[in-house]
Parts: structure tokens; C-alpha cells; sequence
């Protein structure tokens, strides 16, 4: 009796230990960037970083304002979300409202690979494919160019917007569709007028969610659109995102301890910051604005 | 102007013929709504198949490129700076001592937390704030768990471009996901069965250990293979934990240098020539074999719990 007593205390023991894991997971992410942060603040002031419109840590002189980098991040977010939310939103409305049994257990696997495939074979698409096109019509467009990033990455998160869209569809009780039904309206009144409302606060969390991917990504930006921070919203240029320069200086041989390693860790800190706040966001609008059924 | 209504009647005599609310003039038009209707669907159908589309262009795209290359010699073959000569051993060799690895450290902590969180957890502020670090942890983008992975794992547990520093860093990647997953699993187990064991005597321990895990395996492995596919295919963090373009040699150890098939392709992709293009293609031929083979296992799985339960 006693051993099993004392075992059952060391399996408990054990359990919590390995769920305080995740914890020191965060607690290291954070204490990792604000670290070396903090050392690249001693050197360079905040306000040039936030303030500043040139992002040059590897020439003489250096300049070290993050916008053009920030910028070049919410330009192909914005291209990305252009693409991913209106197309999403239909394909969740499809299969919510539309779609047959049959149609759903074909079209649901397909969206699932295309959420499965790696990024960097996405980025493999944007350049080999998808630049050809774009300068085939615009022959001034760069070889590496942010619309090309942009739509590519905007279809990598379709699969993200129409899953939790369709989520919060479905969700909605079938007795609104049938008091709607009830009144006369059509199919597409139904859709449009009563369960998108209803599920509104899903479909925005979504989006935020999905905008959210679309900034942390790195794979197709570094490949497709290149490693020239600009400020610039022309999306026929190439720009150089927040997580491509993270990517590339990594690549580069930047000495431990130089500023030139601790931008990594920098820009590093903006890009977990607004991840994490829009995070945070999607799961408040998801809580707060829910309308509440039954 | 319209003079407001004071008397509640509604304005007959001189309504406006298109005002709707006027019953003896109510026009529902329906053929046009009906239209609108048609052309709404379309537009939603077309959307959900632009998926498909593009799926099917980039399968194209990248077999168009790449099948050529795929032969024995490049799967057999080191990196090189003569396309021609060029294959992914190394990387084949270092995606799977890496994923094994992975494996290995991410399974045993995440199963453990879901176990804690299902079976053990108090319900107190301290659980609830595990579970919300847990899903914030899953939306913090891949390359800042490299970046934890550098400064952590390489520098400061000097592990340096190791297999172990890239495994150590994609399982913790991928322990939300496991933890989420599991968690479900274990939450689909009728508490009945647990009552069951306890009143034959069984320890909380020995419930979970005999008869909640052997129901919730099926569902925590399906959980675990589809975040171990998500870790294969990584290429953010991997770069930054240091894989190498050119390695000449397979890895032999959990301290050796390595490289990963993804990091390989973006290596080739990253070349001006298309003859390396070509290779990255043919490389990511390979890697979405190996994905697809991973996910119909776990297809496979999930598809023998259902028929259990």
C-alpha cells in the first residue's frame, strides 16, 4: 500500500513538473529578447528604432530605425489578407450554407493539405511560378517582389479563415436559418443577413488570427520577396519583412555580442509582441462578442 | 421632406410606388433576388475550389521541375556545387535523426502535460494559467522559438549546430500542439471507465496507465504524428539554430552538424541557376512524399479509434 501511495506522488510530481515545461518555454522566449534587447537599447535608443526610417545595421553609417522592416511586414500581411479574407470567408459560407455531404468530404481534405504543405515549398511556388506571371503582365516587376510573397502567402491562409469561419457557422443554431426561412429569405439573405452576423465575432477572430500567421511567417517572404528593406507600397518592388531579416542575418556571420547580432534579437522582441497582442485579440473578440445561443 | 406620421396609419394616397412597405404594392421581387441568389453560390463554389486549383498548380509546377532529378543518385548523393552531382543524403538523414529526436523529447512532455492538465490539475488560477500560456504558445511564429533556439540551445547549453539543438527547439514548437491534441483525446474518454477502475481499487495512476490511455492512444498519436509532420517540414527555426548548406558527411550523432531537407531546398531555391532550382523541386518531392506518408498514417489511425468507440 505504501509504495503505491509513493508512486502515485512521484507520477504526480513527475506530471506537473513536464506541464511547467511550457511555462519556462514562454518564460525563456521572453527572458531570451528582452536580454539581448536590452543590450541593443544600451547602444541604440528606442526612439531612433521605432522612429527611424532606415534599416542599414550592416553599413557605415549604421541606421537602425525598424519601419521600413515593420513596413515591409504589414505590406504583404495587407496582400496576403486581400487575397485570404474574401476568398476564405466565401469558401467557409460555401461550406457551411451550400456545399453538399459529398462536395464537403472532398473540398475539406483539399483545404487541410493546402494548410499542411511547408513553407518553404510555398516559397519554391511564389518565386518559380506565381513571379514568372506577375512580370509577364508588369515586365517592370523585380524578380523578388512582395505581390508574389503576398498571394502566395494570402492562399497559404485560406485553409485558417474558412475552418474557423465555417466553426462559428455551423455553430449558429438551425433554428435562426429557419425563422429566417420562415420570412421569405432566400438562400443568400440567409447567408449573408443572419448566420454571418451571428457568427460574427468567429469570422473576425479568424481574420485577426490569420493576418497574425501572415506577419510571423518566414519562409515565403525570404525566399520571394527579397532582402531590401524598403518603404514602400509598391508591391511590384522587393522588401525585406521583420522575419526575413531575422532569417537571413542568422545566415550571415554576425559575431556574438556585435549589434549586428542583437538587431536579431530586436526586431525579434516587435515581431513577438505584435503576434502575441493580435493573438490576444482574436481570442478577446471571439470571447467578448460572441452572441450567445441557448 | 415627408411630414411625420403622428397618427400611425400608414401614408396611402400619395406613397412613393417603390415604398415596400405598402402591402397593396409589396413587389418581392423574386427573380432578381432568385438571380443574385445563383450568381452568390457560384461565387462561393469558385472560391473554395481556388484550394484545389492552386494545389494542383504547384503539384504541377514542382513535378514539371523536379522528376527529372529524382533519381537514385540524388537520393544518395552529398551536396555539390555541380547540379549535377548534387543529392540529399545528408538532409534526408538529418530531417529523420532530427524528427526521431523531436519525437522523442516533445511525445513523453506533452502527453505528460495533458495527463496533468485532464487527470491531476486543481482547478485554481495556476491551471488556468498553464492552459492559457499553452495556447498562446501556439500562435508565437516559428522563428522566434529559433531565435529562442540560438541563444538558448547553441549558445548557452553551447550544444552548438547540433541535431539536438534543432530537436530541442521543433519540439518545442510543436508541444502545444501535441498538448492540444492529446488533451482532446483524453478528454473523450467516458468518465465512467475511470469510476470503474477506481472502485475495483485501482490508484489514479493505475486508471490512467490501464485503461484511460490504451482508449486515448489511438486519438494522442494521430495528434502527435500531425504536429511531427508540421516539425519535418520547418525551415525557419532550423536556420536559425544554425543547418548547414554544404555538409559532406551523415550525421552519426545527436552532437554532430547536420542539415534538413527543408533548409536544403531552401539552400537550392536560393540560387540563381535553374539547375538548382531544379534540385530544390526535385528535394521537395521528397519532403512531401515523406509528408504525405506521415499523414496517412495518421488518417489510418484515426480512422481505426473512430471504429472503436
Amino acid at each position: 500500500m505504501r509504495s503505491r501511495h509513493a508512486r502515485e506522488r512521484l507520477v504526480g510530481a513527475v506530471l506537473l513538473g513536464f506541464s511547467i515545461v511550457s511555462i519556462l518555454t514562454t518564460l525563456g522566449i521572453v527572458g531570451v529578447l528582452l536580454f539581448d534587447s536590452a543590450a541593443f537599447f544600451a547602444e541604440v535608443s528606442p526612439l531612433e528604432f521605432f522612429t527611424g526610417t532606415s534599416w542599414t545595421p550592416l553599413f557605415r553609417p549604421a541606421n537602425f530605425g525598424v519601419l521600413p522592416l515593420l513596413a515591409g511586414s504589414l505590406l504583404i500581411a495587407a496582400g496576403a489578407a486581400m487575397v485570404a479574407l474574401p476568398i476564405g470567408l466565401a469558401a467557409a459560407i460555401y461550406l457551411s450554407e451550400y456545399a453538399h455531404i459529398r462536395a464537403k468530404r472532398v473540398l475539406k481534405p483539399v483545404l487541410e493539405i493546402l494548410a499542411g504543405v511547408p513553407t518553404v515549398v510555398y516559397g519554391y511556388f511564389a518565386l518559380t511560378f506565381v513571379t514568372p506571371i506577375i512580370r509577364s503582365i508588369w515586365p517592370s516587376t523585380e524578380i523578388f517582389n512582395a505581390a508574389s510573397a503576398s498571394i502566395v502567402m494570402g492562399i497559404m491562409i485560406i485553409p485558417m479563415v474558412s475552418s474557423m469561419s465555417e466553426d462559428a457557422m455551423s455553430a449558429v443554431p438551425l433554428s435562426l436559418r429557419e425563422a429566417a426561412y420562415a420570412l421569405g429569405a432566400t438562400r443568400v439573405e440567409v447567408a449573408t443577413r443572419t448566420i454571418v452576423p451571428a457568427a460574427l465575432s468567429g469570422i473576425i477572430a479568424s481574420f485577426i488570427l490569420a493576418i497574425s500567421r501572415a506577419i510571423g511567417e518566414t519562409m515565403i517572404v525570404t525566399i520571394a520577396a527579397g532582402a531590401q528593406p524598403a518603404l514602400t507600397l509598391n508591391p511590384l518592388r522587393g522588401v525585406q519583412t521583420m522575419t526575413a531579416y531575422i532569417a537571413q542575418t542568422a545566415q550571415g556571420e554576425a559575431p556574438h555580442g556585435s549589434v549586428e547580432y542583437r538587431t536579431i534579437f530586436a526586431v525579434g522582441l516587435t515581431l513577438f509582441a505584435i503576434t502575441l497582442l493580435m493573438n490576444i485579440l482574436s481570442g478577446l473578440v471571439l470571447r467578448r462578442f460572441r452572441e450567445e445561443y441557448e | 421632406m415627408t411630414v411625420p406620421d403622428v397618427t400611425g396609419s400608414p401614408p396611402l394616397d400619395n406613397a412613393d410606388p417603390h415604398v415596400r412597405h405598402d402591402p397593396a404594392r409589396f413587389d418581392p421581387r423574386l427573380r432578381r433576388r432568385a438571380a443574385f441568389g445563383a450568381v452568390f453560390a457560384v461565387v462561393c463554389f469558385l472560391a473554395t475550389t481556388v484550394g484545389v486549383f492552386v494545389l494542383a498548380a504547384l503539384l504541377v509546377d514542382i513535378f514539371r521541375d523536379g522528376w527529372s532529378r529524382l533519381t537514385v543518385e540524388f537520393l544518395n548523393g552529398f551536396p555539390s556545387r555541380f547540379p549535377d552531382r548534387a543529392g540529399i543524403k545528408p538532409a534526408l538523414h538529418g530531417s529523420i535523426w532530427v524528427l526521431g529526436l523531436t519525437a522523442l523529447i516533445s511525445f513523453p512532455l506533452g502527453v505528460g502535460t495533458a495527463i496533468w492538465l485532464e487527470e491531476y490539475a486543481p482547478n485554481n488560477w495556476f491551471t488556468r494559467f498553464v492552459e492559457i500560456n499553452i495556447a498562446n504558445l501556439a500562435g508565437v511564429p516559428s522563428i522566434v522559438y529559433g531565435i529562442l533556439g540560438l541563444a538558448l540551445f547553441v549558445r548557452a547549453f553551447a550544444l552548438g549546430r547540433s541535431v539536438l539543438a534543432a530537436a530541442l527547439t521543433l519540439a518545442l514548437l510543436i508541444l502545444p500542439v501535441i498538448i492540444i491534441a492529446s488533451q482532446e483525446a483524453i478528454k473523450a474518454v467516458p468518465g465512467s471507465i475511470r469510476l470503474g477502475a477506481y472502485a475495483l481499487g485501482a490508484t489514479r495512476w493505475e486508471a490512467i496507465r490501464y485503461q484511460v490511455m490504451p482508449l486515448a492512444l489511438p486519438g494522442i498519436l494521430t495528434g502527435t504524428i500531425l504536429a511531427l509532420s508540421r516539425a519535418i517540414g520547418e525551415a525557419a527555426p532550423v536556420i536559425m539554430v544554425g543547418a548547414l548548406g554544404f555538409l559532406a558527411f551523415v550525421p552519426t550523432g545527436p552532437l554532430d552538424n547536420f542539415t534538413v531537407i527543408p533548409f536544403q531546398i531552401y539552400n537550392w531555391v536560393s540560387r540563381p541557376q535553374t539547375e538548382f532550382h531544379e534540385l530544390a523541386a526535385a528535394a521537395s518531392i521528397v519532403l512531401l512524399v515523406l509528408l504525405l506518408t506521415m499523414n496517412g498514417a495518421a488518417i489510418w489511425l484515426r480512422n481505426r479509434y473512430y471504429r472503436k468507440l
